[in-house]
């Protein structure tokens, strides 16, 4: 009797929840300003139907939102959506149960989707060697140089063109010191600027194996003449004071901001910032290449995170995540995502929107970061890197690239480290991931 | 003798230390026992592959060289935080518990920086060192002729952590030493000065060993606290660099575990940090204690 009960509430319970929407839980790392339009476009998708509702969960860090959609997995309840920083993307790829991959999602739901409106540069980063999606760009953002406008007149440099190649800046960064300037030149991010991008857009390989699209069993060939050129040049300017280290990941910011330095290599996701602190012109123009090198510049290749769908979740929520990423993939959503957050739009038609509503005027930094993405189509060399333990890797680069500068190894030497050290990790996470 | 008190009932007892137990449990027993459990693994992020592997994950961590010296450098980083922190707290806690004027002021300034979050204490010395904005890296510089650049000098990144961290406590070892001071009774002391013995004689002999169980207990506790929680300051100060100059301990199992989820090898590294922390302390008790006087 009683039981019967139990049954007959529970069935009423069932049936009120089927007239309410399928919700599903979106967890990212979006914190401040870029966090509030993240959940601002949940609610409008929210808005624009009655069948779904994405709730979106600012988790944290991007290490601290991984962790915890792991947690959740290990306990058997991850959200639907994750948030997943670039280097990253190996482990996830490499769970194959834990996740369900973006292609595969959206065929399995219906909903249209074809690969080809999106960025190559941008999806391919986050694709199988064969070009399948495996999880959805969020946040991209790409490597480009700043230059302080009111130091290249007073060094007598045309603001108006800044230096297109590697040797032309080294000149143009004496030319800035002789000119009454502390330091020349400085820069963000070695690994992710200075090896991950100058390989991709001289279109050298970073590692065996197309940089580890086609497999875990990669190596590292970084220690190849072009690197080794670019990091001695670098290294004879810092002993000459021209360059200066000013420490690891964006830590080097404030010396541009500051005006001390007047160039500086950055991510454009940080082009909002520079617009709300540096109190001179400045401008922003594409990664300078090597003329000698066949084939420079090809593209550059992204920074950033993607979304990632988890395994274990039913067709109703798989539905709401194909209908959220459509909705997510429109030109207007991602010309308005580009436009507040500085992050790049990852649809040709957004960036064509975006042109058209005129924000390139007031903006030109982010277009010049686009085109270069857009340079020419993609390479094995300059799909993006694909390895594992990817953070620590770049910690052994920082901390090798620190050894160079401080005298204890040559460039040579260092760069040989990096490979020997990364090599290590990478053999580690093969094994693992069997 | 101390007064024992029996209670009536039998469960009484139990049942008033279960909360603590459990909470204890939960949060110091459980995981330690699941950190160990997993050191003998090694395993992908998710736990869907788990292959038991012995003793390897130990093994390959002292066999290398880096984590070798790592392991040394956390030794001399917490034996001079403890240090710095003990002696620099001992020498204010005297000055304030003398009768001066506004003691109360001294004491209230001498304790706010506990207040202070360790990620914040790292915020607050990373900017007033920095060698490009910092004001005191400008001065050392200007005044000194000092070439400041913790960025990439070993000796200055490992000065300045341990000066960070060495802030950080000396706030809450002050407590402690003002709160012992004013337990060392006053007519012992009065009696040796009329004994005839100076201010220093009268501290070292009467003062300093009332002191050693105070002393004694913030030993330990400097000691796990530059051993585990410091690391807020590394990674907001140095990141571990220059090359591997500030890469303590516990700041490698947070990087390999937390940022690139080797869950094996940094499982590995937190039973050998507890394993060491637990030797000291048990060090301690044995030999350091034997000396104290309660």
């Amino acid at each position: 009797m009683r039981k019967a009960l139990v049954l007959a509430l529970l069935s009423l319970a069932a049936a009120g929840l089927f007239a309410q929407p399928v919700s599903v839980e979106f967890w990212h790392a979006m914190g401040g300003k870029n966090g509030e339009i993240t959940t601002a476009i949940a609610e409008k998708f929210n808005a624009s139907q009655s069948d779904y509702r994405v709730t979106a969960v600012f988790k944290g860090s991007y290490p601290d939102t991984m962790n915890a959609g792991i947690a959740a997995f290990r306990a058997g309840s991850p959200p639907a959506i994750l948030q997943v920083f670039e280097v990253g993307t190996a482990t996830m790829m490499a769970a194959k149960g834990a996740i369900k991959p973006v292609y595969q999602l959206m065929a399995e739901q219906g909903e249209k989707f074809d690969p080809k409106v999106y960025i190559p540069t941008i999806t391919s980063y986050y694709s199988t060697a064969k070009g399948e999606m495996l999880s959805l760009p969020y946040n991209s953002s790409t490597a480009v140089f700043y230059y302080n406008k009111d130091a290249f007149r007073k060094a007598g440099l045309n603001p108006d063109k800044p230096p297109a190649t590697w040797p032309e800046l080294f000149e143009a960064a004496r030319k800035l010191k002789s000119a009454g300037y502390e330091y020349g030149l400085t820069t963000n991010w070695i690994s992710w600027i200075q090896l991950e991008n100058f390989c991709a857009w001289h279109n050298i390989p970073y590692g065996t194996r197309s940089n580890g699209f086609e497999g875990f069993d990669t190596q590292f060939v970084i220690n190849s003449e072009l690197p080794i050129r670019h990091f001695t040049n670098i290294y004879n300017l810092s002993k000459e004071k021209v360059f200066v280290y000013g420490g690891r990941e964006n830590k080097a910011n404030s010396l541009f901001t500051s005006g001390q330095v007047p160039i500086h290599f950055e991510s454009i996701g940080g082009y909002g910032n520079m617009k709300a602190t540096c109190k001179f012109d400045f401008g922003v123009a594409r990664l300078p290449y090597y003329p000698d090198v066949p084939g420079a510049p090809q593209n550059s290749c992204i920074g950033g995170a993607s979304l990632w769908v988890m395994g274990k979740k039913s067709r109703e929520e798989y539905k709401a995540v194909a209908k959220f990423f459509t909705f997510l993939s429109s030109p207007e959503i991602q010309a308005l995502w580009h436009q507040q957050t500085g992050y790049l739009p990852i649809t040709r038609a957004a960036y064509e929107l975006t042109k058209k509503q005129g924000f390139y005027n007031e903006n030109p930094g982010p277009e010049v970061a686009i085109l270069q993405l857009l340079n020419k189509p993609p390479t094995p060399n300059s799909m993006g890197i694909r390895f594992g333990f990817m953070p620590q890797i770049r910690e052994i680069i920082d901390e090798e690239w620190e050894a160079i500068l401080a005298d204890k190894k040559t460039p040579k030497q260092g760069l040989d480290d990096m490979v020997r050290r990364g090599n290590e990790k990478l053999r580690e996470f093969e094994r693992i991931n069997k | 003798m101390a007064k024992q008190y029996e209670f009536s009932a039998r469960r009484l007892p139990y049942l008033l230390v279960l909360p603590q137990m459990i909470v204890v449990f939960l949060f110091f027993f459980w995981p330690a026992a699941q950190a160990m459990w997993q050191s003998l693994f090694i395993q992908d992020a998710f736990g869907l592959s788990l292959t038991f592997v012995g003793l390897e994950n130990y093994l390959k961590l002292f066999k290398d060289p880096l984590y070798l010296d790592s392991l040394v450098r956390s030794f001399v980083y917490a034996g001079f935080v403890a240090l710095i922190a003990m002696s620099v707290a001992l020498f204010l806690a005297v000055q304030a518990n003398r009768r001066i004027r506004g003691a109360l002021f001294y004491k209230t300034m001498l304790v706010w920086p506990y207040a202070v979050a360790t990620l914040v204490a790292g915020v607050l010395w990373m900017f007033m060192f920095n060698p490009n904005i910092g004001v005191l890296s400008y001065v050392l510089f200007k005044r000194f002729g000092v070439e400041w650049n913790y960025l990439l000098n070993d000796s200055q990144a490992f000065l300045l952590v341990t000066l960070a961290a060495s802030w950080k406590q000396i706030s809450y070892n002050f407590v402690f030493f003002v709160a012992g001071l004013q337990n060392v009774p006053a007519s012992l002391v009065e009696a040796s000065a009329i004994d005839g013995a100076g201010p220093f004689k009268r501290f070292w002999r009467i003062v300093f060993p009332l002191l050693s169980p105070t002393t004694f207990y913030l030993l330990v506790m400097n000691l796990v606290y530059a051993f585990f929680e410091t690391f807020p300051i590394i990674h907001q100060v140095t990141q571990g660099g220059p090359g591997q100059a500030t890469t303590m301990l516990v700041y490698k199992v947070y990087r390999d575990g937390v940022f690139n989820l080797d869950l094996g090898s940094s499982s590995a590294q937190s039973v050998v940090l507890m394993a060491l922390v637990i030797s000291l302390t048990i060090l301690q008790f044995r030999f350091v204690e034997r000396r104290v006087t309660y």
